[in-house]
């Protein structure tokens, strides 16, 4: 067992944890403003599938990460619009874009490289593997920060606990939402970029593999605050991390089935989910979207 | 200050504010009385902004203004006070203070500089409130502070107040009075809304009365009084007093002995508490709300969990305290809940099927095998909405599409047709308008001479003296005293109210 605990597999759970924690801090500020985004996952791919593509043409990771986030915050745009500007349900909304983010990159990939699954290698030189992890450690205190010490952090958590107290205060709901969503998709694009041109080295269809659902669930777990929700992540991605090592394992002369192996951090989602959304107080107004005359 | 002029608001179908004029001087404080629906809640809504008026001018010192939203308003010097509180109760008094206009600079609140204007404020005013208590711990006056100070704070000139009394004790109400005149020495102007005549005439210098939706008057209140203004309210004459024969109460019908509820879900509890409730009487509860009135009910109705209750429950020398609410309900104790959202009806279901609730499950309501009679059920709620004078008299309508006043005549109509032994009512008639009020009050007494026992909670102490046979003060979960309700005064109820008082838990 000892071979399977050392320095290695910490790092390994750092880096699997980073893409976590931005999708999560991305949820966080969305949700904290009282809009459910379920779209991390999709907000994810489209991160991922720009970077991969943008640094192949570029030549440039930095060109490819800031082209991820502004995917990242087009996408979230199509989700602010239908929430806060149509009233839709978020949680459908959501869903609707996951679903069309597993099918346009590959459609995408089709036209623009002929293959209908993933883009083409992004060479060595301009993959990005630890500059994520960096921001997504700076993240943390800093959304800190602004959560709790800026009029924008206040008028961000009233907006999410209680949109009518917010605009009577004069606050501007709307905008604040808009402003909160578009954040999301910026952070979760980055946590996108770095699966595709940090872990790896080009996308590959669905390879967010649910971890915004995971991110979700750590958010949760984390009660909607940053520094908790970080630990979350750190924990979930421990976890994957362990699974990673113990594939390929013998126990007791027996090898352990590898489906069995990768399940481990899905099952621990949902033990966290099932144990904790009871106790873990979500802000009030989330996913009520705010009519003014009713 | 402010003027209102030509006013018109449609919400779909209704028309709440039908060409209002309304004009307010500076340094006064103007009240706008109306029954509930009058309209007089929009008409100040669209004053701050918070909904848009279809047509009409809004003119403040002397110029037509836009005002689209309450940011505009807060610009132009008018702040509002809600009738429910709009503060964040997870956080704190201070964060909700400066919410939206918050001092320092963008990437930084400045804290101190803002608890400084707060407290300096605060003593200006005497409005007394710890800057750093989190909402949800302060009682309702504390936050009726907060939400003054919120207007101050933004250097609002003019104050608009809805329903501002509601939650507070005749004391409180005093002090709270004491501050309106204080604003107004400062040359602050106030407009208050209310449906409370006494309070009109006690604070107001003008009145503006509503009806449907339309001014229908302006008086200057040293020249009117409640019977004319109770008149232009309604439209009519109208009965301010309930008149009531003597009670001839008959054997005991509810008999408690030391119910305890523990506290838990944000209730305060209920410890020791022992009375009894004879057939053809009427007891009152009066207290600030909070003080364990909605546990004494839920617990006589069989609400509270098992677990939290101890002490025994007597209705006709049985012990009920363990019996389920739908058993109580079948031995004869009917229930109207003090929130008749949560507990009285399903707002997006027709009438005829809120009047069956509770009663679903059996005849008439179900005739053959496991089907419901529905014509009958129709027939039946008909008959129930005509005898109970619930308006629109349609009983295919939802729930939601009734007013306040007509939805609790229909809770009290199907609570009335199961021709109770006991009957526990809370808040009849909160939100409910003066014309609907002297209804459910006659009903009241007519059940009461029929011989059933009636437990009534009600946070109107005008309501509870006049209405009941003998009055219980509830405090802190205790009852702390049994009044008189034709001799004690209002000042001593309200003392005993607040714990204080001769008459302490013997």
């Amino acid at each position: 067992m000892s071979d399977i605990f050392n320095v290695g597999l910490l790092l390994s759970a750092l880096r699997l944890a980073t893409p976590l924690l931005l999708a999560a801090l991305g949820g966080l500020f969305s949700e904290r403003a009282g809009v459910i985004n379920i779209a991390l996952e999709g907000l994810m791919l489209a991160g991922a599938f720009t970077a991969a593509s943008v640094t192949w043409y570029a030549g440039s990771p930095w060109v490819g990460l800031v082209s991820a986030v502004l995917a990242g915050a087009l996408i979230a745009a199509v989700h602010a619009v239908a929430c806060i500007r149509y009233r839709a349900d978020q949680v459908v909304s959501g869903t609707a874009i996951n679903i069309l983010l597993t099918g346009v990159p590959a459609l995408l990939s089709g036209a623009f490289f002929l293959s209908s699954g993933s883009t083409p290698q992004v060479p060595q030189e301009n993959l990005i593997p630890w500059t994520p992890i960096v921001i997504a450690g700076l993240l943390v205190p800093l959304t800190y920060y602004v959560l709790y010490y800026t009029p924008f952090g206040l008028r961000l958590r009233a907006v999410g606990e209680n949109p009518e107290a917010a605009d009577a205060a004069g606050v501007s709901v709307n905008l604040m939402r808009y402003a909160a969503v578009l954040i999301s998709g910026a952070l979760a694009g980055i946590g996108g970029a770095y699966l595709s041109i940090g872990q790896s080295s080009l996308f590959t269809r669905n390879m967010s593999a649910g971890r915004g659902f995971i991110a979700l669930a750590a958010l949760i777990f984390g009660k909607w605050r940053p520094v908790q929700t970080m630990l979350a992540c750190l924990l979930f991605g421990f976890t994957e991390a362990v699974a990673i090592q113990l594939q390929g394992v013998r126990f007791g002369g027996e090898e352990i089935p590898t489906q069995f192996v990768q399940i481990i951090p899905y099952v621990l989602t949902i033990v966290v989910l099932a144990g904790f959304i009871g106790t873990s107080r979500a802000p009030r107004a989330l996913g009520i979207p705010y009519q003014k005359e009713k | 200050m402010l003027e209102l002029r030509a006013i018109t608001k449609r919400f779909g179908e209704v028309l709440a504010n039908d060409h209002i004029d309304i004009r307010v001087e500076p340094g006064t404080i103007h009240a706008i009385v109306g029954e509930n629906g009058a309209g007089k809640s929009t008409a100040m809504r669209i004053a701050y902004g918070f909904y848009t008026a279809d047509s009409g001018e809004i003119v403040v010192d002397g110029e037509p203004r836009q005002i689209q939203t309450p940011h505009d308003a807060i610009r132009l010097g008018i702040g509002m006070v809600h009738q429910h509180f709009m503060l964040v109760d997870t956080m704190t008094v201070a964060e909700n203070i400066v919410l939206g206009a918050e001092p320092g600079s963008a990437a930084a609140i400045d804290l101190t500089k803002a608890l400084g204007e707060i407290r300096a404020l605060s003593n200006e005013f005497r409005l007394s409130v710890d800057p750093n208590a989190v909402i949800h711990d302060l009682s309702v006056g504390q936050q009726q502070r907060v939400e003054l100070l919120k207007a101050l704070y933004r250097r609002a000139r003019l104050l608009i107040l809805d329903e501002p009394t509601a939650v507070l004790t005749p004391q409180e109400v005093e002090e709270f009075f004491a501050i309106l005149r204080r604003m107004r020495e400062q040359g602050k102007t106030v407009i208050i809304i209310t449906h409370k005549l006494s309070e009109v005439l006690a604070i107001s210098d003008d009145v503006t009365v509503m009806r449907d939706g339309r001014v229908v008057g302006r008086v200057k209140t040293k020249e009117t009084n409640a019977a004319e203004l109770a008149r232009m309210m309604v439209g009519r004459d109208v009965l301010l007093r309930v008149e009531k024969p003597d009670a001839r109460p008959g054997e005991t019908v509810l008999s408690v002995q030391r119910l305890s509820v523990t506290a838990g879900g944000g209730e305060r509890g209920l410890r020791d508490v022992s009375f009894q409730v004879r057939a053809g009487e009427i007891v009152g509860v009066a207290g600030v709300e909070g003080n364990g009135q909605t546990e004494l009910i839920e617990a006589l109705a069989g609400l509270v969990p098992a677990a939290r209750v101890s002490g025994e429950i007597r209705f006709r020398e049985r012990d009920v305290t363990r019996t389920s609410a739908r058993e109580r309900y079948e031995l004869g104790i009917a229930h109207v809940p003090e929130d008749r959202h949560r507990r009285g009806l399903l707002l997006d279901f027709d009438l005829s099927e809120n009047s069956i609730l509770g009663l679903h499950y059996r005849r008439p309501a179900v005739s053959a095998g496991p089907l419901l009679d529905l014509s009958g059920i129709r027939a039946r709620a008909l008959e129930m909405i005509q005898d109970f004078d619930v308006r629109p008299a349609n009983p295919d309508l939802p729930a939601r599409a009734l007013s306040g006043g007509n939805q609790q005549k229909l809770i009290i109509g199907r609570e009335f047709g199961l021709g109770p032994k006991l009957l526990l009512i809370s808040q009849p008639t909160r939100g409910v308008d003066i014309g609907a009020i002297e209804f459910i009050h006659r009903k009241l007494v007519e059940l009461r001479d029929e011989g059933c026992a009636i437990l009534l909670v009600s946070a109107e102490l005008e309501e509870v003296t006049s209405l009941a046979d003998r009055l219980l003060v509830i405090y802190h979960g205790r009852l702390v005293g049994e009044v008189d309700p034709r001799q004690a005064t209002q000042e001593e109820i309200g003392l005993l109210m607040t714990g204080g008082g001769k008459a302490n838990a013997e």
